[in-house]
């Protein structure tokens, strides 16, 4: 990893005061993963430059306790780790500079809050599209950045993510570390240590001043802690205290569609399959693809019915599942929910025996000629009384914002079916397990391309 | 005096305390056959004569039988016994396992008794407890036979007692595990006794004197219902009769049988169902009734042949009750599993038992006709209807070939059509949707190459999440091929791999005689494909024809796009044909294993985001840090001391930029753009599979020259695959052989991969690895990183443990084979199935994935 500072301020080596660092020696600084070193390439009374240098162990990296915890992208050997801006770069910085970062400078405490003419260069930084500009002219950098290139072979494997990056802006020292020790690791994707509340005190510390009134401080915070909801939400509530109504706790495996969180649509979705089963007064419902048991829950809480199963074929979502149901209070669950790891592709005698089934945005998460054994499965070997099955409608993907034409709403999703292919479908499976069926929309109708999701509701005859 | 009991017997021990149950049962039984209410007492509470705990001490009595009555282990319940409800219970449990009870009754002196427990410190009860006891002996004990023990022995003195001077244990009738055939079992005759002659005199059996005999020894069997609805039932009992009579016969009954029986009997039985005619019959072609009558009496409701491989019943037996004896045993084997309701045609209705049946035995029957000998998860119905106007048909034990002569003409109208189930084949039909309760739990895996391979429950689930959301259809997925352990680490330095320790390791497993075959880099691809698609419904079981499937070495789609994969498919059938290997192989589908080439058609999103991406952040990278080096050393401010520190980092700044070009000029090497199918390549290197069997027992040469044949009629989509045999104990082949692979890497080839000559190879420890990979230097940059032979990385990255990487590719190899030997010999599908979720079980285990 690489980081240049040159200041162009007049008696431009006093950068190497506030560096604490003499610009005719070379520094070295041990680190957990690697080895920095601080010196200057150029030291005149115009131009001053000091560069800091990373080189991190690539092997160490594989092998180190926080690789084996779990953090894959640690657990490679081809790993751009070694060499692009991360938070690798962030902890650097904090032990070469960590006076200058701190605003310290004993023997020259006047230059600390000077605003010096400053620029920095970075050689390799991911970023999304737009984002360094988003993020640094609001703080009055002048930004200039030209993506680097993929592979000169193959063109058509398009660009890299990785930006060299050169920023100029006067300011204090101080200040300018700052900007850097929080956007860094927020640009980047991965952060090579465990985040946890302690990361929150780091980030208002080095954000004070100009965190709270950043543009994208969301953006920010919620890169920075690692998307972790928890501790980005109480990140937020301190910078700017709101009142919050959302009571979502539970980290989650993605399988809810980015573009549909604006319109709440699973939310809607779940209410509506939740009241259209409640109001068939069954004994025992199985939800088939229950993820985290967000219907589940929503059932035990809102209806009497005796018995509530769950099924997934994900252990990970049925750990998230329990915890949210552990939240119940007990007399309200015992004794009437179990969930259970399955499959809708292969016989279960456990899938029997229950008046409804839902299938709840599951189907477009099978390739299209597995659908066959699903149909056996569910209409045939389980053949529960009513079975409700959701699925998005392809039609309404044109209005959701940003999402390219022909694309599907999730990465998983196999396929996305438009009214007339869902139900052209649902009359077949209907006619040949003995069901009939109708259809509902479920949230907003739009007159041309109708509502985003729908809902097939079979009737065994 | 000796005893007899049966073999499969739970045996009550009844009499007072003191009358010397315990100690007869210490003298004739195996200390593990006893279940002693007193122990249980003692086990729950520390105290053998507490009798309030006695609830909690019976309910542990009946657990112990519960388990061994399911083993099918003989068993003595030592207790009092003298409560006819406690008895009753017993009975139920004996009868829940189709086992039969058997009683010994102690009704010794009362002051025997009383004197016996006197003597013994710890029976201090009441002179009370021992007079309620008799007094139930008295009342209780009449009428065993009622209560349904078929075995009664009464002891009335202890010299009685002492008299028994053995027990004899007496295998059930049904127990003939100790005779294995050959074996014809012969269908339904239903009185066609022409055409029975005709099938027996095919089967090479000549009769005289109604007598049937076969040269070679040969046996038949007959599944019952001898008579009925055919034209000369008369004969077909003679036959049936003389020939059980001098051995060369066995004969179970049938439901009809059995109605005739009653009918002889003089029961008023309805002669419906065919039993007019062989009323009729037997008045014109008249047979002594008592000899009938003794032969139908006599006849066992079925057989277990072969040390427990063959079950032969008219109409089916579950596993459970597979050699048992019972009522419900019985009535099972002559009408099978019924729901007690009669269907639309006024026929009792009956539940298809062999779907849910998953024992090991083959079970042999009939009793519901069907168009076909039809074949179901180890069991096989052989009554095609004769009587109707279908066939009769044999099945050869243990050769499992049917042998069927079609009936002369109908003599019978069938009420429901003969059952033609599906096309063909009821085992396709069935499997075409697994059930998870086969496959969930942990597993253990009986395999042919190795005792048992232990999948842990977890990885199961896992490996059922991939499988559900990921994989193809699971009737294609036959075969997963095993993960491959590089060679040991390589001594020299600035090696991490070298040939030598590849050799090393088969040298020491005392195999000398290797193949050494180039390794294309591209991605693992199966390839199954079919001659003709129609295949991929008449064997494969799919609902649409199909021309086969190639997917990745954990089971999903090796491409997203059809059309693709259908163009490279048909290419290789067309390949196949064109070399004859189709006929050759007698196969009309084929199981192949193959590298699919470039590897960026697979890895393309790889590459991108990894590969290249790192290839450019690295050397953006360190041209940076070099360009502010020699500025800096340019420059003239710099102390000598901090010179000194900065020209070593430039010179590691320049051998780093070196390390990145070789990186990925490495990785380039294996990349092109694919505009066309023309600009793929397939390089197979295993011929897995076809119909015959698996060709995994074929020697890697064979492999590799039918790889050269696929070659030779498409070299554009078939690439040659360089190999060699190297002969280890010859230093001049081994040196030949490290020379051949350091021409190969230096020219940008990954490697090779050194395999026994023999496919299967055992060494002093079990399996030999089926193959060892050798990768090359460059390639191996693709791997452990750029700089990974920088001198400080290489020391570390040296130590490497290969354990656990060959101890999973030995258990998935053994699994892949059986996997492959389960599909060829048309095992059910969950069977093979098993054995492929198992290697991808095994693939959720945490090992480097760099090895």
């Amino acid at each position: 990893m690489f980081l240049s500072l040159t200041n162009r301020t007049p008696d431009a080596t006093d950068l190497g005061h506030l560096l604490h660092k003499h610009p005719a020696r070379c520094h070295e600084v041990d680190l957990a993963f690697g080895k920095g070193v601080v010196f200057y390439p150029k030291a005149t009374a115009e131009e001053c430059t000091a560069v800091l240098t990373v080189e991190v162990d690539p092997v160490g990296l594989v092998r180190s306790e926080g690789a084996r915890n779990g953090g894959w992208a640690l657990g490679q050997y081809v790993n751009d780790r070694p060499y692009a801006a991360s938070s690798f770069l962030s902890v650097a910085i904090s032990r070469a500079f960590g006076t200058a970062l701190n605003g310290r400078c004993t023997k020259r405490p006047e230059l600390v809050d000077r605003p010096m003419d400053l620029e920095v260069k970075l050689p390799v930084v991911q970023a999304p599209e737009g984002m360094l500009e988003k993020l640094f002219q609001p703080l009055g950098y002048q930004v200039a950045s030209r993506r680097l290139p993929l592979e000169p072979a193959f063109p058509a494997w398009g660009e890299s993510r990785y930006h060299e990056l050169t920023l100029r802006a006067t300011v204090p020292l101080h200040l300018l570390l700052k900007h850097l020790f929080v956007l860094i690791p927020a640009l980047d994707r991965d952060k090579h240590y465990w985040v946890g509340r302690e990361e929150i005190d780091k980030l208002l510390a080095k954000g004070e001043g100009w965190l709270s009134a950043h543009p994208e401080r969301e953006w920010i915070v919620r890169r920075y802690l690692k998307y972790q909801k928890r501790l980005t939400r109480e990140a937020l509530e301190r910078l700017a205290p709101e009142p919050d109504e959302e009571d979502e706790e539970v980290e989650s495996t993605g399988t809810e569609p980015e573009v549909e969180k604006k319109i709440s649509l699973h939310e809607i979705r779940l209410d509506l399959v939740a009241e259209c089963i409640a109001a068939c007064h069954p004994q025992s419902v199985i939800d088939l693809g229950c993820g985290e048991g967000k219907l589940v829950s929503r059932l035990l809480r809102q209806t009497k019915i005796p018995v509530i199963h769950g099924m997934d074929v994900s252990s990970r979502a049925l750990e998230i599942a329990d915890e949210r149901l552990e939240k119940i209070p007990a007399a309200r669950r015992e004794g009437r929910v179990k969930l259970f790891t399955g499959s809708l592709i292969y016989r279960d005698s456990r899938l029997r025996g229950h008046d409804v089934a839902a299938l709840v945005e599951v189907i477009e998460h099978l390739d299209p000629d597995r659908l066959e054994s699903l149909e056996e499965v569910v209409f045939a070997a389980a053949a529960p009384g009513k079975v409700f099955v959701t699925t998005p409608n392809r039609e309404y993907n044109v209005l959701f914002e940003g999402m390219k034409p022909g694309a599907l709403r999730h990465g998983d999703h196999r396929f996305e079916w438009t009214r007339a292919e869902f139900r052209e479908w649902a009359s077949r499976v209907a006619a040949d397990h003995g069901y009939t069926v109708g259809f509902e929309p479920l949230g907003e109708e739009h007159a041309e391309h109708g509502a985003p999701s729908q809902m097939a509701v079979f009737e065994r005859v | 005096m000796t005893l007899r009991l049966p073999d499969l017997s739970l045996v009550l021990l009844i009499g007072p305390s003191g009358s010397g149950k315990s100690t007869f049962a210490r003298k004739h039984f195996k200390p593990t056959e006893v279940v002693s209410s007193d122990v249980c007492r003692g086990m729950v509470s520390d105290d053998e004569n507490d009798q309030t705990v006695t609830p909690r001490a019976f309910d542990l009595v009946y657990f112990i039988l519960r388990q061994r009555l399911a083993l099918g282990r003989f068993t003595v319940v030592d207790a009092t016994n003298l409560n006819p409800e406690d008895r009753a219970r017993l009975v139920a449990i004996a009868r829940e396992f189709h086992v039969l009870p058997a009683a010994l009754v102690f009704k010794i002196d009362e002051s025997i008794c009383h004197e016996r427990n006197a003597r013994r410190a710890d029976r201090d009860f009441g002179p009370q407890v021992l007079k309620r006891q008799f007094g139930q002996l008295r009342r209780g004990v009449k009428h065993l036979k009622k209560e349904g023990f078929r075995h009664v022995a009464w002891f009335r003195s202890p010299e009685e007692v002492d008299a028994v001077e053995g027990i004899v244990r007496e295998p059930l009738w049904n127990n003939r595990t100790g005779e294995s055939g050959p074996f014809d079992i012969i269908g339904d005759v239903h009185g066609c006794y022409e055409e029975l002659r005709t099938l027996i005199a095919q089967l090479g059996y000549t009769v005289a004197d109604h007598v049937v005999a076969h040269p070679a020894g040969r046996r038949l069997v007959f599944v019952g219902d001898l008579v009925d609805r055919g034209p000369d039932s008369p004969n077909v009992l003679r036959l049936a009769m003389a020939s059980v009579k001098a051995g060369s016969a066995i004969c179970v009954p049938g439901n009809h049988d059995a109605k005739f029986l009653r009918w002889l009997n003089g029961k008023k039985v309805q002669p419906t169902h065919g039993l007019a005619e062989t009323i009729a019959q037997l008045e014109a072609d008249p047979l002594d009734r008592r000899d009938l009558a003794e032969f139908l009496d006599g006849l066992v409701s079925h057989y277990v042949f072969d040390g427990g491989k063959l079950v032969v019943a008219h109409a089916g037996l579950k596993e459970e009750m597979q050699g048992r004896g019972s009522g419900k045993v019985r009535e099972f084997c002559l009408y099978g599993d019924t729901t007690g309701e009669r269907d639309e045609y006024g026929l009792p209705e009956r539940l298809d038992w062999a779907r849910d049946y998953r024992g090991k035995a083959l079970v042999v029957y009939g009793h519901t006709p069907f168009a076909e000998p039809r074949w179901l998860n180890h069991t096989v119905n052989i009554d095609t209807g004769c009587c109707f106007g279908g066939g009769l048909t044999a099945l050869r034990y243990p050769e499992l070939e049917t042998v069927t002569v079609p009936a002369l003409r109908t003599y019978s109208e069938p009420v429901r059509l003969l059952l033609s189930d599906t096309a063909a084949d009821a085992q396709l039909e069935h499997d075409r949707l697994l059930d998870l309760d086969d496959l969930l739990g942990k597993r253990q895996i009986h395999t042919s190459l190795r005792p048992s391979v232990t999948v842990r429950e977890e990885n199961v689930l896992a490996a059922v999440e991939v499988m559900s959301r990921f994989a193809v259809d699971p009737r294609w997925l036959i075969y997963l091929p095993p993960t491959m352990s590089p060679c040991g680490t390589s001594a020299q330095e600035g090696w991490l791999e070298r040939p030598e320790e590849a050799f090393d390791y088969f040298r020491q497993q005392g195999v000398n005689a290797v193949v050494c075959e180039e390794k294309h880099m591209g991605s693992r691809a199966v390839a199954v494909v079919c001659r003709d698609p129609a295949v991929a419904v008449t064997r494969f079981g799919l609902r649409q024809e199909r021309r086969g499937v190639i997917y990745t070495r954990t089971g999903r789609p090796f491409f997203s796009d059809s059309a693709t994969e259908a163009a490279l498919l048909d290419r290789l059938a067309a390949a196949l044909e064109k070399a004859g290997l189709w006929d050759e192989l007698a196969t009309d589908w084929l199981c192949l294993d193959a590298e699919l080439m470039p590897w960026s058609v697979k890895a393309r999103d790889l590459l991108q985001t990894q590969y290249a991406a790192v290839a450019a952040a690295g050397s953006a990278h360190a041209a940076a840090v070099g360009s502010v080096l020699e500025c800096a050393l340019q420059a003239g401010h710099l102390e000598a001391e901090a010179r000194a520190l900065l020209e070593p980092m430039l010179g590691r700044a320049s051998s780093r930029s070196t390390m990145l070009e070789r990186y990925r000029s490495a990785y380039r090497h294996y990349c092109w753009d694919v505009v066309g199918i023309d600009d793929l390549k397939l390089a197979p290197f295993h011929f897995v599979a076809g119909e015959g069997g698996s060709f995994l027992h074929r020697d890697h040469p064979w492999h590799m020259d039918m790889a050269a044949r696929l070659q030779g009629a498409d070299p554009v989509l078939f690439p040659a695959t360089r190999w060699r045999e190297v002969d280890l104990g010859n230093a001049d082949s081994v040196a030949e052989a490290i020379a051949w692979w350091e021409e190969m890497t230096a020219a940008g080839g990954e490697g090779m991969v050194v395999k026994p000559r023999e496919f299967i190879a055992r060494g002093p420890r079990g399996i030999v690895q089926p193959a060892v990979k050798c990768r090359g230097r460059e390639y191996l940059r693709i791997i452990y990183g750029p700089e990974y032979d920088a001198p400080e990385n290489l020391v570390r990255l040296k130590q490497r443990g290969l354990g656990h990487k060959r101890s999973m590719a030995e258990r998935e190899f053994v699994l892949g084979v059986e996997a492959l030997d389960r599909f060829t010999a048309r095992r059910p599908l969950r069977e093979v199935h098993e054995c492929v979720l198992a290697v991808l079980a095994m693939e959720s285990e945490p090992v480097d994935p760099r090895l």
